[in-house]
């Protein structure tokens, strides 16, 4: 049940936020840092000292698990289709539930200072959209999580239409658009499991459990398999489906560009990780190399792409594309490196793209632009900005002892074994990177002041939310072992390939 | 046994009797709120005999009438869609110095027609309940025409719907000629039977069939027959508008639906090609048009048009699975539609009167900000309409998607994918609209204070949305249970 409670609390605590703004329009952002932080609480309960919260393993025996999962439970929620409230965590969820509250509590940071009007409906979207998100990461039964898929859609629309910058009507449409169209996709793909599953066993169910192992007919396996694909793709995103981002997350207010950057690009990653492979092994295996080679065009396409960029924010949405493209690169090598090196890049990733949004949205805020031309010299001028942009800068490059660094390590490692081609042209991305990236540093706090701008530095709660970034990129960097034991168990159970 | 008879009746009945209440009041008294809450009265009392003819049910009133667990289901909707229409009603004439009270004996006959329609089992009440509930809505379509500033057309709608009505009226019954002329005999339920004695099947009894079906999909307005409805949904005054998109689309459905499933048509292979061919051209044509709509209730319906082609995907595949589930399927779909349309005609109710009817795109600028609440219902039945989780479109979208996945229509699938992602665009576009900055120069309507009827209205059909999207267990056991007749 603590997992419904996570999810209960985010969306009460949405509703109060908006209803508080009545009486005091600074009283929704309290309320939220209340909502998440006593989310947060509990997550750091369940990871430290699971016994406290009362998790028992009963309603595991009940759904006929054994596996590592850490919570799970169930309940009838429309028995006519054989749809129930299955949710569960096991270590990768877990590891991303975390990630997600964590991340929502930096969006609230940087939302602080620069949500200034309707706050009430923007914190409800905010808390609504995390809790959408963990439910997306905890769902266990493939209706509820389509369900949950859609639900984090609609408030992240409304954050991006009401409080995002000139061209918004524009971004929050095609983000919309995109996804739920996707989203169609795969809704039709999972009827057409479903019903592929009633036909051979006689069974109505949306549970994950019971559609793992479904024999689907010659022919038709591929075609439900990419239902799935696309989503996920289009979420995560890859080329050819990367074309909504650049828009969403220039166009997004900042705790929205960290909120979409940070965690919803990671649902993508998951459900390739939790459905599309473990649903249809067969035929991903047989995609495999088609995936990988769009996880590598992905790398370099975007990097080439992100380079040529003036607008800050759309550069580094592009850079996002780039290393989602390693993702994707290590889930399909679907080795134990690939894969891990994947969640380790999903994680890593959260933090550096989320703190380098936050950067772009903090100078966008005090100059008003985010084109890089129209900068320069600005280290002078802010110089604890200036060394937390170098600080995540180099670490999205993937500066060894970081956390990006472990992850993208892993993936080539991983796929090397799989695909000799796919790895080498994928490591040419990360020379690529360095070169993106140190123009950022060069173009915006290098060379002269053209614009004589003076600015105010670094707020001590934007200081706290990167000083907390940092330490978690480190630890990921320093110690990755706490992290690779929790997801290990999952992937074993998911069927991912470990060799001796 | 004549007892069980005429309560197997009561809602027809009380429904009639109500009516003559009414008109004769008229005739005594004219009095708006006098007559308007009689009219309402009136219709919530012949709802609640429901739960005296519910114990009763299944049973056949003369051949004409079955009243079933079916007809009752869409029975009720249509009377509290038509109490929905008498609340919107009563503000929106209330500044209409001309006579209103008519108005009210036209909606109690309409929805005697509409109710008729839903319990027909026989081509007889079947054109009977079709005239009596068009023949009332010419006249009200055409109701506020005598206002000096009414809403713009009223006339030409009426004239546009009186003609093409009157002509697919013709049509419906010349096919009904034919089909009676090849197998002697009217009843639905006795066309298998008396097709099986006839033999091979002759082109007149197909073309027949077509005609009939044609009838009806010009009442549902499925493309081609559709080119009345954003003309008559524009002209005609809100409140029929809403009665227009609920209530007469429920009971033509109603009726379609047990004409095809138990007359066996839809196993005929001409009628699922026509069909589906009304489908993907209702879908993509619907769709297509409200992209450039400037008016919202033009907007709704060339919406209107596209959802009905989603019903028809569950309807057509009725030729491969069990027809209880594509009947538990449509009534579904129904339903929410119907909720969602009648929620949404409330809001722009909310906003008119029969003097000014804020109906264009630009009148909702800002809406989100001057009036949450208002807005919100709307939000609330455009992220239904695009079928978005939590609402009861996207319990209803799912019905479609399982209906068409197990009859294996991959090609309308295809189409609603198509349709539904150009829906969203202008679902969208309304909805960032509401959301922009208020422009403070515009006249403001929502701003005037509302009657409670048209509340209530908004009130209780968002919580069915959200109800029926979130916990819809409970509806789907009570269609199940009436499908199984099917």
């Amino acid at each position: 049940m603590i997992l419904v409670w996570l999810i209960t609390i985010l969306f009460a605590g949405g509703i109060g936020a908006w209803l508080s703004e009545k009486r005091n329009p600074e009283l929704p952002r309290v309320i939220a840092l209340a909502t998440i932080l006593l989310d947060l609480f509990l997550v750091v309960l369940m990871l430290v000292a699971p016994g406290v919260l009362g998790l028992d393993n009963g309603s595991q025996a009940e759904l006929g698990q054994t596996g590592d999962w850490l919570v799970l439970s169930s309940n009838e929620w429309i028995p006519r289709f054989g749809v129930s409230f299955i949710f569960g965590a096991d270590g990768l969820g877990l590891l991303l539930i975390t990630l997600t509250v964590f991340l929502g509590l930096m969006s609230l940071g940087s939302a602080w200072g620069e949500i200034k009007e309707r706050t009430g409906f923007f914190y409800f979207n905010l808390l609504w959209t995390l809790a959408g998100v963990i439910g997306v990461f905890t769902a266990l039964d493939l209706f509820l999580f389509f369900f949950f898929w859609e639900v984090m859609l609609i408030p992240m629309y409304f954050i991006i239409a009401i409080w995002g910058h000139e061209n918004k009507e524009y971004a929050a449409m095609k983000f919309f658009i995109f996804t739920q169209v996707s989203g169609m996709l795969m809704l039709l793909a999972i009827l057409m499991l479903v019903f592929f599953h009633y036909q051979s066993t006689g069974e109505f169910t949306f549970s994950y459990f019971d559609l793992l192992g479904t024999v689907l007919p010659d022919g038709v396996g591929f075609w439900v398999m990419l239902g799935f694909f696309i989503a996920f793709a289009t979420k995560l995103p890859t080329v050819p489906f990367h074309n909504w981002l650049p828009d969403a997350h220039s166009q997004a207010p900042t705790p929205g560009s960290v909120i979409l950057a940070g965690i919803l690009l990671k649902t993508g990653a998951y459900g390739l990780i939790r459905f599309t492979i473990p649903l249809f092994p067969d035929v991903s295996a047989d995609f495999a190399p088609a995936a990988m080679m769009l996880g590598v065009v992905s790398i370099l396409y975007t990097a080439k792409v992100a380079f040529s960029q003036n607008d800050l924010k759309r550069l580094i949405a592009y850079t996002s594309v780039s290393h989602m493209g390693f993702v994707m690169l290590g889930v399909y090598a679907w080795t134990a490196q690939g894969v891990q090196g994947a969640v380790m890049t999903m994680l890593a990733h959260g933090f550096s793209a989320a703190a380098l949004f936050m950067l772009a949205g903090g100078l966008q805020h005090r100059i008003h632009t985010r084109q890089m031309d129209k900068m320069g010299g600005l280290w002078g001028v802010v110089p604890k900005m200036g060394f937390m942009a170098l600080f995540f800068t180099v670490a999205a490059v993937g500066m060894p002892g970081l956390g990006n660094f472990i992850g993208e390590f892993l993936v080539l490692l991983g796929s090397f074994r799989v695909n000799v081609l796919a790895a080498a042209l994928a490591a040419i991305g990360m020379v690529v990177a360095a070169v993106y990236s140190l123009i950022v540093i060069q173009k915006v706090f290098h060379g002269e002041n053209k614009n004589n701008l003076v600015v105010e530095d670094l707020t001590t709660v934007e200081m706290i939310c990167f000083g907390l970034m940092m330490i978690g990129l480190l630890w990921m960097g320093m110690y990755p072992q706490s992290m690779l034991d929790m997801s290990e168990p999952t992937l074993r159970s998911l069927g991912v390939l470990f060799f001796q | 046994m004549y007892s069980n008879l005429i309560i197997d009746l009561m809602q027809i009945i009380m429904l009639t009797i109500s009516t003559v209440v009414v008109m004769v009041t008229t005739a005594f008294k004219r009095d708006h709120g006098l007559i308007s809450g009689l009219t309402v009265f009136g219709l919530t009392a012949s709802l609640l005999t429901f739960v005296f003819v519910q114990p009763v049910v299944p049973l056949e009133a003369t051949q004409l009438l079955m009243i079933d667990e079916y007809s009752l289901f869409f029975s009720n909707l249509i009377i509290v869609g038509a109490i929905g229409v008498a609340l919107l009603a009563y503000p929106y004439f209330q500044n209409h110095n001309v006579q209103n009270e008519e108005f009210y004996i036209l909606l109690m006959t309409a929805t005697l027609g509409a109710v008729v329609l839903a319990c027909s089992n026989h081509f007889v009440s079947f054109l009977l309940g079709m005239e009596m509930m068009g023949v009332s809505l010419y006249a009200m379509i055409a109701y506020p025409v005598h206002a000096a500033k009414s809403a713009k057309f009223p006339l030409e709608a009426g004239v546009k719907y009186l003609i093409l009505s009157a002509l697919t009226s013709g049509i419906t019954l010349f096919g009904i000629a034919l089909v009676y002329a090849y197998i002697g005999t009217m009843g639905f339920d006795e066309i298998p039977a008396a097709l099986e004695a006839a033999g091979e099947l002759g082109p007149v009894f197909l073309i027949g069939v077509l005609m009939i079906v044609a009838g009806s999909a010009f009442k549902l307005s499925l493309v081609p027959f559709h080119i009345w409805t954003p003309d008559v949904y524009e002209g005609a005054p809100v409140p029929v508008t809403a009665f227009l998109a609920t209530v007469s689309k429920a009971a033509m459905l109603a009726v379609t639906l047990r004409l095809l499933l138990v007359s066996n048509a839809i196993e005929l292979n001409v009628v699922t090609t026509v069909l589906t061919v009304m489908a993907a051209a209702s879908i993509i044509f619907g769709n297509l048009l409200a992209l450039l709509q400037e008016n919202v209730k033009r907007l709704f319906a060339y919406s209107s048009i596209a959802h009905l082609g989603y019903l028809l995907v569950i309807i057509i595949a009725a030729a491969k699975i069990p027809g209880a589930l594509s009947v538990e399927g449509v009534s579904f779909y129904m339903l929410a539609y119907f909720v969602m349309s009648l929620s949404g005609f409330a809001v722009i109710s909310a906003l008119s009167n029969s003097e000014k009817e804020y109906d264009q795109l630009a009148d909702f600028r800002g809406l989100f900000w001057r009036n949450s609440w208002v807005s919100a219902v709307l939000i609330t039945v455009l992220l239904s309409l695009a079928g978005i989780p939590l609402t009861a479109g996207f319990i209803g979208k799912f019905y479609i998607f399982t209906t068409g996945v197990e009859g294996e229509l991959w090609f309308l699938l295809t189409m609603l994918i198509i349709g539904s992602a150009i829906g969203l665009y202008y679902y969208l576009r309304l909805i960032y609209i509401m959301l922009q900055p208020a422009d403070n120069n515009a006249a403001d309507p929502a701003t005037v204070s509302l009657p409670l009827g048209v509340h209530a209205v908004m009130a209780a059909m968002t919580v069915a949305i959200i109800y029926l999207g979130v916990y819809p267990a409970p509806m789907i056991d009570t269609l199940q249970s009436l499908a199984s007749a099917f």
